[in-house]
C-alpha cells in the first residue's frame, strides 16, 4: 500500500474549518419540531414527503380502477381522472422522490458521511424544510379549493392549462398548484446550499473528494444540478402565474373560445416547454443520481468487496450530470421543432448511456464472486440494477427519433419511465430506509416482513408495468380516461388494463406491511448495534446509535482510508472502517 | 436557449477547472493516511459564508439567466414591440453603482477598523439602494402614464417582470444589510462585522452586474449589435 503521508500517520494536522459551534435547543420544541439538528430535519423531510407520496399512490390506484373496469365508478369523470394523473405525477417527482433523496437522505447521510457534526447553515436548514411543509399544504389545499386541483397533466402545457376547458384553470387548482411549485424551489434552494456547501467545506480530516462515498457523491452531484435547474421551472411557473392572473402572454397564443376571442396574443407554448424540460431533465437526474449513488454502497457493503472502479463511478456521475443539461429537448421530438435539434438531441441522449452503461458494469462486477448477503437492503438493490437496465433499455428507442414519434404519448412512454425513474428509485429508496433504519432507530427492520415487502413489490411493480409496454405498442394513447371503441385496439387490451389495476392494488396494499414494519420494529426490532452490516464509512462509526445532537460525541472522526476497504487480504476482520488508522500505527510502526 | 447554455459553460468551466485541482485521478484504494497533503475545503481559508453566498449567487446568476433566455425565445414573435427605455433608468443606474461604491467602502473601513466610516458607508449604501428602488417605481409610472402597460405587449411585460424580479432580490439583500447595519452599531470593533459587510458588498456588486446586463437587455442594444453582426 502507498502511504501518502511521508511521516507518521498519526500526526494529524489542524483543522482547517475550526469546530462548529452547535446550536442547543432548549425546549422540546426546539429539540423535536423547530430543530436545526439535520437529522431531525431529515426525519421531517422523509415522513412529509413519504404522507404525501401515499396520497400519490391512492390516485394511481383510482387512475388503475377506471382504466381496469371503465364506468364501474361514477364518481371518476374524465375531469377527475385528468386531475389525479397530474397531481399523482406532480407529487410523485418533486414532493416524493426529490424531496425524500435529497431533503430526507441527503440531510441525514451527508454530515454523518462526511465527518461534519451537522450542516453548515442549520437554520437555512431548518427553513427550508418548514417552506416545503407550507408548500406540500397548499398543494394539498387544492383538493379541497372550489373547482379542485389542476388537471393540466404533470407539465401543465400551456395553453390548455389555464383555460376553461381544464379543471382548475380557471379556477384555484392551477394557482395553487404553481405557487406551491414556486415555494418548493425557493425552500429547495435553502437546502440545497446547505447540501453543497457541507460537502465542500465541512469535511472532517483527511475526507478528500475521493474518498467520500457514492451515496455522497450522487446527492452532491444532484444537488447541484437542482440548483440550477430549478430556476427554469421558478421561471415558468412566475410567468404562466402572471399570464393566468393579470393576462400576460408570454405562453399565451390568440386563442378562440366558445366563440370568444380572448385577451391572448401572440406568446408562445413551446418557449414554457423549453424552460419546463430544461428543468425537467435534469430532474430525471435529479432522482437517478443519489439512486445510483446509495446502491453502490448498498451492493458494497452487502456483497463484501470493494466497489468495482471507484474513480469511474465518480467521472461517470459528473459526466451524467454535465449531459444531463444538453437533452432536456428529446422530451420535445413532436413539438414541431427544427428536425436538426432533434438529430443533436437525440445524439446527446444516446451519448448519456455511456456514462450510465458503465456504472451497470461495475455494479455487475462489484458482485462478480462478492460474498453477497441476500438481504433485504441488497435486494432491493439487486432489484433496482435489473429494473434500471430495464427502463434504460426502452430509453434507448425513446431517445431516437425516428422510434419516438409513433410512440410518443402512447403507454409505452408511460411504462418506460415508470420503470425508470418511479420503479427503480423507489426500490432504492425502500433499501436505503432498510438498510439505515437500523442507524436512525437503534434497531433492525424485521427481516421476514422485509422479504415479504420485497417480493410482493418487485414482482407486482413488473406486473404492472411490463404489460404496459405491450399496450402502448399496440397505440394505446396515454392520458386518456376512456379507450372507447377505436378499431386499432383489441379486446386483449382491456384484459391486459384489468390485470395491471389488480397487481397494483395488490403492490399499493402490500406497503402497509412496510409502514406496519416501520412502526413495529421501532419497539419490537432486534437491536442494531452501532454497526449492524460491519460497514466501513463513517456513519456506522458513530459511538452512540442512534448519533445525539453533534454527531461525534467529543472529537470528530479522522479519516485514514477510502470508504470501501471490505476483504482486504491480511485485515483481521473483513472490513476496515474509514476512521481506522490501520495496522501501522495500531503497532507503533510508521512508514 | 443560448444565454443559460453559455452561463452553464461558464459554471461548468469553474466546475472543472476546480475539480481538476481536487486529485480525481487519485486511486484512494492504494491509499492510506490521513492526507496531510491535501485541502479538506474547496476554498481553503475562506468564510464558510462566503462560500455558501457564492453559491447562491450562481443560483440567482442561473435564475437570470433563464430570464434573458425566455426574453430572446419570446422576443422573436411578430408582436414584440419595446417600450421607449424611462430615462429616469440611467439615473437609477449611477444610483446603484454608488450603493455598490458605498459598500466597497464599507469593507476597507471595516478592514481599518474605522467604525464610524463603516458605518457611514453602510447607511450610505442603504439609502442610495432605497433611492434606486423609488427610481425603478417611477420608471414603472412614467411607461404606464405613457400606456405601457404589463399587458398591453410582452415587451413591456418582460420590462415589469425582469426589472420586478431585480427589485426583489434587492429588497431581500435590504433585510441583510438593515441587520448588518444594526449591528456595526453596537459593535465594539470592525472585526465582527467585517464578514457581514463583505457579504453585503460581493451581493450588492453582483446585483449591479445582474443590473447593468438586464438595462443593455431592456435597451435592446443586444439586438442592435446582432444586426450589426448580420
Amino acid at each position: 500500500m502507498v502511504d501518502v503521508t511521508s511521516g507518521a500517520v498519526d500526526i494529524v494536522p489542524p483543522a482547517e474549518v475550526p469546530d462548529v459551534e452547535l446550536y442547543h435547543p432548549r425546549s422540546w420544541w426546539t429539540t423535536y419540531v423547530f430543530s436545526q439538528d439535520a437529522k431531525v430535519i431529515a426525519i421531517q423531510y422523509a415522513g412529509t414527503a413519504i404522507a404525501i407520496g401515499l396520497v400519490a399512490l391512492v390516485l394511481s390506484w383510482l387512475m388503475r380502477l377506471q382504466l381496469g373496469f371503465p364506468g364501474t365508478f361514477s364518481f371518476i369523470t374524465p375531469e377527475a381522472y385528468y386531475q389525479f394523473i397530474t397531481m399523482h405525477g406532480m407529487i410523485m417527482v418533486i414532493y416524493l422522490l426529490t424531496a425524500l433523496f435529497l431533503g430526507g437522505f441527503g440531510n441525514y447521510l451527508i454530515p454523518l458521511m462526511v465527518g461534519a457534526r451537522d450542516m453548515v447553515f442549520p437554520y437555512v436548514n431548518m427553513l427550508s424544510y418548514w417552506i416545503y411543509l407550507l408548500a406540500v399544504l397548499i398543494l394539498t389545499a387544492s383538493f379541497f379549493a372550489p373547482g379542485g386541483p389542476t388537471g393540466a397533466g404533470w407539465t401543465l402545457y400551456p395553453p390548455q392549462a389555464i383555460l376553461t376547458g381544464t379543471p382548475g384553470g380557471q379556477s384555484w387548482g392551477i394557482i395553487l398548484m404553481l405557487v406551491s411549485l414556486i415555494l418548493f424551489i425557493i425552500g429547495f434552494t435553502m437546502g440545497g446550499l446547505n447540501y453543497v456547501v457541507t460537502v465542500l467545506q465541512g469535511r472532517t480530516r483527511g475526507m478528500s473528494l475521493m474518498r467520500m462515498p457514492l451515496t455522497v457523491w450522487g446527492i452532491f452531484t444532484a444537488t447541484v444540478l437542482a440548483l440550477l435547474a430549478f430556476p427554469a421551472l421558478f421561471v415558468a411557473c412566475v410567468m404562466m402565474l402572471l399570464d393566468r392572473l393579470i393576462g400576460t402572454s408570454f405562453f399565451m397564443p390568440a386563442l378562440i373560445e366558445a366563440g370568444q376571442q380572448l385577451q391572448y396574443g401572440g406568446g408562445s407554448p413551446i418557449l414554457f416547454q423549453h424552460l419546463f424540460w430544461f428543468f425537467g431533465h435534469p430532474e430525471v437526474y435529479i432522482v437517478a443520481l443519489p439512486a445510483f449513488g446509495i446502491v453502490s454502497d448498498l451492493i458494497s457493503t452487502h456483497a463484501r468487496k470493494n466497489i468495482f472502479g471507484y474513480r469511474m463511478m465518480v467521472w461517470a456521475i459528473v459526466a451524467i450530470g454535465a449531459l444531463s443539461f444538453i437533452v432536456w429537448a428529446h422530451h420535445m421530438y413532436v413539438s414541431g421543432m427544427h428536425p436538426w435539434f432533434g438529430y443533436f438531441f437525440a445524439t446527446t441522449t444516446l451519448i448519456i448511456a455511456i456514462p450510465t452503461a458503465i456504472k451497470v458494469y461495475n455494479w455487475v462486477l462489484t458482485l462478480w464472486r462478492g460474498n453477497i448477503h441476500l438481504r433485504t437492503p441488497m435486494l432491493f438493490a439487486l432489484a433496482f440494477i435489473v429494473t434500471f437496465i430495464n427502463g434504460g433499455l426502452t430509453g434507448l428507442f425513446l431517445g431516437n427519433v425516428v422510434v419516438d414519434v409513433p410512440l410518443s404519448d402512447t403507454m409505452f412512454v408511460v411504462a418506460h419511465f415508470h420503470m425508470v425513474m418511479g420503479v427503480a428509485p423507489i426500490l432504492v429508496i425502500f433499501g436505503a430506509i432498510y438498510h439505515w433504519y437500523p442507524k436512525i432507530t437503534g434497531r433492525l427492520l424485521n427481516e421476514g416482513m422485509g422479504q415479504f415487502h420485497f417480493w410482493i413489490t418487485f414482482i407486482g411493480a413488473y406486473a404492472i408495468f411490463f404489460p404496459m409496454h405491450y399496450v402502448g405498442l399496440v397505440g394505446v394513447p396515454r392520458r386518456y380516461p376512456e379507450l372507447g371503441d377505436a378499431a386499432f385496439i383489441p379486446a386483449s387490451v382491456q384484459d391486459l388494463n384489468a390485470f395491471i389495476t389488480v397487481a397494483a392494488l395488490i403492490v399499493g396494499f402490500a406497503q402497509i406491511v412496510f409502514l406496519f414494519n416501520l412502526a413495529w420494529s421501532l419497539r419490537h426490532g432486534r437491536e442494531a448495534g452501532d454497526n449492524p452490516w460491519r460497514a466501513t464509512s463513517l456513519e456506522w462509526q458513530t459511538p452512540t446509535t442512534p448519533p445525539p445532537h453533534g454527531n461525534w460525541g467529543k472529537d470528530v472522526p479522522v479519516v485514514y482510508r477510502w470508504a470501501y476497504d471490505y476483504s482486504v487480504p491480511g485485515a483481521p476482520e473483513d472490513f476496515i472502517a474509514q476512521n481506522d488508522p490501520g495496522p501501522q500505527t495500531a503497532a507503533g510502526a510508521t512508514a | 436557449m443560448s444565454v443559460i447554455l453559455v452561463f452553464l459553460l461558464v459554471i461548468a468551466g469553474i466546475s472543472a477547472w476546480w475539480l481538476a485541482h481536487q486529485r480525481l485521478m487519485s486511486k484512494p484504494w492504494l491509499e492510506q493516511g490521513s492526507l496531510t497533503a491535501t485541502a479538506y475545503t474547496a476554498a481553503p481559508g475562506m468564510p464558510t459564508a462566503k462560500f455558501g453566498l457564492g453559491v447562491f449567487l450562481a443560483v440567482v446568476g442561473s435564475l437570470f439567466a433563464l430570464f434573458a433566455s425566455a426574453y430572446f425565445i419570446r422576443m422573436a414573435s411578430l408582436d414584440w414591440q419595446a417600450p421607449p427605455l424611462p430615462r429616469v433608468l440611467w439615473v437609477n443606474t449611477g444610483i446603484l453603482v454608488l450603493s455598490s461604491v458605498a459598500l466597497h467602502l464599507g469593507v476597507s473601513a471595516s478592514r481599518r477598523d474605522a467604525l464610524s466610516s463603516m458605518r457611514l458607508a453602510l447607511v450610505a449604501g442603504g439609502l442610495c439602494t432605497l433611492a434606486f428602488l423609488a427610481g425603478q417605481l417611477v420608471a414603472w409610472r412614467e411607461l404606464s402614464a405613457s400606456g405601457y402597460w404589463l399587458r398591453s405587449n410582452p415587451a413591456n411585460s418582460f420590462f415589469y417582470l425582469l426589472t420586478g424580479m431585480h427589485g426583489l432580490h434587492i429588497i431581500g439583500g435590504l433585510v441583510a444589510l438593515g441587520r448588518t447595519t444594526a449591528r456595526a452599531w453596537t459593535a465594539e470593533s470592525g472585526d465582527r462585522v467585517r464578514l457581514s459587510v463583505e457579504l453585503c458588498a460581493m451581493y450588492w456588486h453582483f446585483l449591479l452586474l445582474v443590473w447593468l446586463a438586464l438595462f443593455v437587455l431592456l435597451a435592446g442594444w443586444v439586438n442592435d449589435f446582432l444586426a450589426i453582426g448580420h
